[in-house]
């Protein structure tokens, strides 16, 4: 139990997908400005990626380990296209109301690099199954957080006279930066609290 | 006439149409592996061979990939190359695997690749997309080395593994680190906004995805930030 909170937590505040690894770095500037839009976006992402590791692990573990090792990126991939095309299509029949949250942000996601990133991370790490299903839970999370803090950073910049040459992405970089280094506050954090 | 035109498509993807500084496209390799100048030198060179087969295969096969599921076909197209590159990488340049880690097979999924796949190499001729994989791979690579360059230099006090600003002042970890990445591309986005005139500023008054290529094919973007 304390190994799966470790990597829960570690996921979501210490190892940020997005301030800290620097993955899923598009929607994080693209789809932040509005906070239903910035949920949506992130809840989607939370289910596609545990969505995408229930299904990677054992085709990883069971399929192409040991021999074909070297296919790993291009399953992957395919593995998370056809998944996301498949939650839409069941979403769209049996959900709709989900649908039409979620729906427009499932295709953004096939090149969502933090979902690939997952994935490939949780077999680097040599994570378990359920150690991978917790770690790509955390990793969705910790998205989440990131995308709802950096809203609201930018609803406070949103208006502010900022010089010209940095309106728009420069400015938001910078803001980035700066929930970026309050992150990093966070290092340490998850020994801390097990010890 | 028609060799400046081929020398326009090589130098547009350099310069004019930076991916990274004037489209601003591929950020997460961009702020992740700029911690060291020659680690996005290696970054830059890896995907610019991909760029160039992807570019190229997807220029042949333009006429037999049903408009459909034409992105799906990219992205498996993208991943094989990918997979060449990762086994190159890992027999002739063991660090830079080391160093470039889970972003390599993450080229995979780097949006300038996929862009130039929908936005040139599927209207265009095969050698033109390759010298357009070739200039758009520079650029990156271009983009990556400077970034790299003012981290490294601010940060740990050398460029490529020499030591330079020792004796200048005290290296400021901080840039080495994430906070550092955003900051100094946002520092390097602006200075680009300002040499272009604004053009960058255009493109991309929403930041991110709205400046990238897939977003035609996006609905996300057409349906969800479109009233935007």
């Amino acid at each position: 139990m304390k190994g799966f909170l470790m990597i829960l937590v570690g996921a979501v505040l210490v190892n940020n997908f997005v301030l800290s690894k620097f993955m899923g770095i598009c929607p994080f500037l693209g789809v932040s400005k509005k906070l239903d839009s910035a949920t949506g976006m992130s809840v989607a992402v939370i289910f596609v990626m545990t969505m995408a590791t229930a299904v990677t692990y054992p085709i990883y573990t069971y399929i192409l380990f040991p021999n074909f090792t070297y296919l790993r990126t291009l399953v992957f991939i395919l593995v998370i296209a056809a998944l996301v095309q498949l939650v839409e299509i069941i979403l769209k029949k049996f959900i709709p109301a989900l649908h039409s949250t979620l729906g427009i942000y499932l295709p953004l996601i096939t090149t969502n690099c933090a979902v690939l990133g997952v994935t490939v991370l949780n077999i680097e790490e040599q994570y378990n199954f359920a150690e991978s299903i917790v770690n790509s839970i955390g990793a969705g999370i910790g998205f989440l957080v990131a995308m709802v803090l950096f809203n609201g950073v930018r609803q406070r910049i949103e208006g502010n006279d900022i010089p010209k040459t940095f309106e728009g992405l420069p400015s938001i970089l910078i803001a980035a930066s700066i929930v970026s280094l309050a992150f990093m506050g966070f290092s340490g954090v998850v020994e801390g609290l097990f010890a | 006439m028609a060799s400046s035109n081929k020398l326009k498509i090589l130098v547009n993807g350099i310069i004019r149409e930076n991916p990274v500084l004037v489209l601003v496209l591929g950020t997460c390799p961009t702020l992740a592996v700029t911690t060291l100048a020659v680690n996005g030198l290696g970054m830059g060179l890896a995907a610019t061979l991909v760029l160039m087969g992807s570019n190229v295969a997807i220029s042949l096969l333009k006429r037999v990939i049903p408009d459909k599921v034409r992105i799906p076909a990219y992205i498996v197209i993208i991943a094989a190359f990918v997979t060449v590159v990762e086994f190159l990488v890992h027999a002739y340049v063991q660090s830079l695997y080391n160093a470039l880690g889970v972003f390599l097979p993450l080229i995979t999924v780097n949006c300038i690749i996929l862009g130039r796949a929908e936005m040139f190499a599927n209207k265009n001729k095969v050698f033109d997309s390759l010298l357009d994989g070739i200039g758009m791979g520079l650029g990156f690579t271009l983009a990556l080395v400077i970034i790299g360059s003012i981290r490294e230099i601010v940060g740990m006090g050398t460029w490529f593994g020499i030591p330079l600003t020792a004796n200048l002042f005290d290296s400021m970890t901080l840039f080495s680190l994430a906070p550092g990445g955003f900051f100094v591309f946002g520092c390097v986005v602006a200075l680009a906004n300002k040499v272009t005139k604004g053009r960058t500023l255009k493109n991309h008054k929403e930041g991110g995805c709205a400046g990238c290529p897939a977003a035609a094919a996006c609905s996300a973007f057409n349906g969800g930030k479109g009233e935007e």
